[in-house]
């Protein structure tokens, strides 16, 4: 009795999953092998052509570019966002409140209006141009806005966050007994952190990177916005073939596979933080 | 047109979620852009006529397809679309087969715009707004003023780097076509080739794609030559008189908005009512003289001032230089072309 009266409160959770979640992604599985019909509706004839196409050179090489920036911009968020995880876990526990609210603030703000500050500092008439030239530079400004790196920018600012919460969990429950030992051992401080710390915190940084990499290689406001549409991450192709080509089944060939590839990721994730508590569990 | 005021792809993604809802309503229900006609259009239309309505929104023609084909148009009963999508709507037999009896206001519209190429003799579409795909630029940051699509696409060095160009796929291709002297409705795959590599080329010149802020770009001065629906421009140059509006000699497209009523609307006679009230010169003329759009309403654009005609001249333009330009047409199967032709320019480097 003990164990399996809380079974029911899951249901509530469960039920509102199967309806918003499972089955929604079982139509777009369906919907990814018929044919589109010639004013876009949908002809219910059975095809792999959409599947097949997802691996065109042309489709396969967004999808590379988009895993490329999306992992750019995890690699950087990471860097930051640990070493800022890092800072706030070791400054005086009364304090670390404060400093966390600072760091999830921006999150208080719309998405839209985050990136589109951006916009308000990068572009050729910018905020950035009007202080150079206020400094009394008065030469062209290198093109900052509409370009890859504006692109890797608007991800990193707006996931960070994500990063700092994900690592600063692991770090502020590191045992600091461990550190001293390990200097007490012989070891230097870049080593105990390379040695010890990382390994111990690596189940946040995991998380970290994951968790910005699935929203960036999806995410299609910020290469419309910041990159100028001058080049499709994934999440605009599947934009595009839902809004403006009418293609249903092939957007949702190119979700499927979208779709894999993050809860691949997510599985490889938990592993990895299963492994790494697990690890730390035989150790004790 | 492909957008509207008021809307970006951000906001268009957002009203397009929020709206998946199918409208259903035991009055007349309209769907129209936002923004696209009076505030209190409807509510004057309820008070004039006696009918109860509507207004439903989408933010773009392919959304209200959508709908429409998945529900047989069921449901709506009168929508703005664009003139390509209203022959889509009449080739799948989903559009009423206009008795102009029911429509005396009909008589407002120019001769010329019963002689649109889509639907001459205005069978299945009423004409809401026309108007031409140009040139929008800052005559007083050009060291010349353009007149061709060349300047556009092959910009001089010293423009190069501050142009937009329209990103939605008709439009976009459409500027490579005139420049190649091509209709803007070709779908010969060697000739849309052609224009790929052309655009391809231009890419690298772009300060970016921009379908729905370019006239703020200008007003700015970030850019100073865009890629323009001649409305659009209109209100970058209500915010600056240095912006300027060019049909390139080459040419342009006639874009038509285009009112349709549903062959499976259950509000036929109210349905007829309220495009009767559109057309009443006042009401039509609403637009002209708040979103700057051409109306083909001849009693509404006669009705417009001497000063705003001056202040934006391609308001001026008549019914008959509209009508010497090609209308985009649906263009069937080769759409599919046209969508990867632009993912292929997109994802150049």
């Amino acid at each position: 009795m003990k164990d399996r009266s809380p079974i029911f409160l899951i249901a509530p959770a469960l039920a509102w999953l199967t309806a918003f979640m499972v089955i929604p992604c079982l139509l777009i599985l369906a919907l990814a092998f018929f044919r589109r019909g010639l004013y876009g509706g949908i002809e219910y004839t059975f095809t792999l052509e959409n599947l097949a196409l997802v691996f065109d050179p042309l489709y396969a090489g967004i999808f590379l570019k988009s895993a490329m920036i999306a992992g750019l911009s995890a690699l950087i968020a990471v860097v930051i966002g640990y070493a800022a995880a890092f800072a706030i876990a070791a400054a005086p526990t009364r304090r670390q409140p404060t400093l966390l609210f600072f760091a999830v603030l921006p999150f208080w703000s719309n998405y839209l209006v985050r990136t589109y500050a951006w916009i308000v500092l990068l572009n050729r008439e910018g905020l950035l141009t009007g202080v150079a030239r206020w400094l009394g530079y008065d030469g062209e400004m290198p093109k900052l806005l509409y370009t890859e790196s504006a692109v890797v920018i608007g991800l990193v600012y707006n996931y960070l966050p994500f990063v700092i919460l994900a690592c600063y969990a692991p770090l502020s429950r590191l045992n600091p007994e461990i550190g001293e030992a390990s200097r007490d051992l012989g070891a230097s401080g870049w080593r105990t952190f390379r040695r010890v710390t990382v390994p111990l915190t690596f189940p946040g940084i995991a998380t970290g990177f994951v968790f910005v990499f699935v929203l960036s290689i999806g995410n299609f406001v910020t290469p419309a916005l910041l990159g100028g549409g001058q080049f499709q991450m994934i999440g605009n192709l599947v934009y595009a073939q839902f809004l403006t080509a009418n293609d249903w089944p092939f957007g949702s060939a190119l979700s499927m596979i979208l779709i894999a590839i993050m809860m691949g990721l997510l599985t490889l994730q938990t592993f990895a933080t299963e492994r790494a508590s697990g690890a730390r569990r035989g150790e004790d | 047109m492909g957008t509207k005021p008021l809307t970006t792809a951000g906001l268009s993604a957002i009203a397009f979620v929020t709206s998946i809802g199918a409208a259903h309503a035991d009055g007349l229900v309209v769907s129209n852009w936002d923004g696209y006609m009076a505030g209190d259009a409807i509510d004057s239309f309820t008070a004039e006529t006696g009918n109860e309505a509507e207004l439903v929104l989408h933010a773009t023609n392919e959304e209200i397809m959508g709908k429409l084909i998945a529900s047989k148009g069921k449901g709506y009963d009168v929508v703005f679309v664009s003139s390509p999508f209203a022959e889509v709507l009449h080739n799948l037999g989903l559009a009423e087969t206009l008795d102009h009896s029911k429509l005396p206001n009909i008589e407002n519209l120019y001769a010329a715009a019963g002689e649109l190429a889509h639907d001459p003799g205005n069978t299945f579409s009423i004409p809401y707004a026309w108007g031409t795909t140009g040139l929008c630029y800052r005559s007083d940051l050009l060291e010349e003023d353009p007149d061709s699509w060349a300047d556009l696409l092959e910009p001089s060095e010293d423009v190069s780097g501050k142009t937009t160009m329209l990103a939605t796929d008709r439009w976009l291709l459409g500027a490579g076509f005139l420049a190649k002297g091509y209709s803007v409705n070709e779908t010969d795959p060697d000739k849309v080739a052609e224009v790929r590599d052309l655009l391809i080329d231009t890419k690298g010149t772009l300060l970016a794609y921009d379908d729905t802020t370019f006239y703020s770009k200008l007003v700015s001065g970030e850019a100073e030559l865009v890629h323009a629906w001649d409305g659009w421009c209109n209100y970058g140059i209500a915010e600056n008189g240095d912006i300027k509006y060019v049909i390139p000699e080459e040419g342009s497209d006639l874009w038509v908005d285009t009112m349709v009523i549903l062959k499976n609307s259950e509000n036929k006679d109210a349905a007829y009512d309220f495009v009767n009230f559109i057309l009443d010169a006042k009401n039509h003329g609403w637009a002209a003289e708040n979103i700057l759009y051409k109306v083909p309403n001849e009693p509404a654009m006669e009705g417009l001032s001497a000063e705003m005609l001056e202040t934006f001249p391609n308001m001026a333009m008549t019914a008959d230089e509209l009508l010497q330009y090609e209308q985009l047409r649906d263009v069937g199967e080769a759409q599919r072309l046209y969508a990867r032709t632009v993912s292929e320019i997109k994802a150049a480097q």
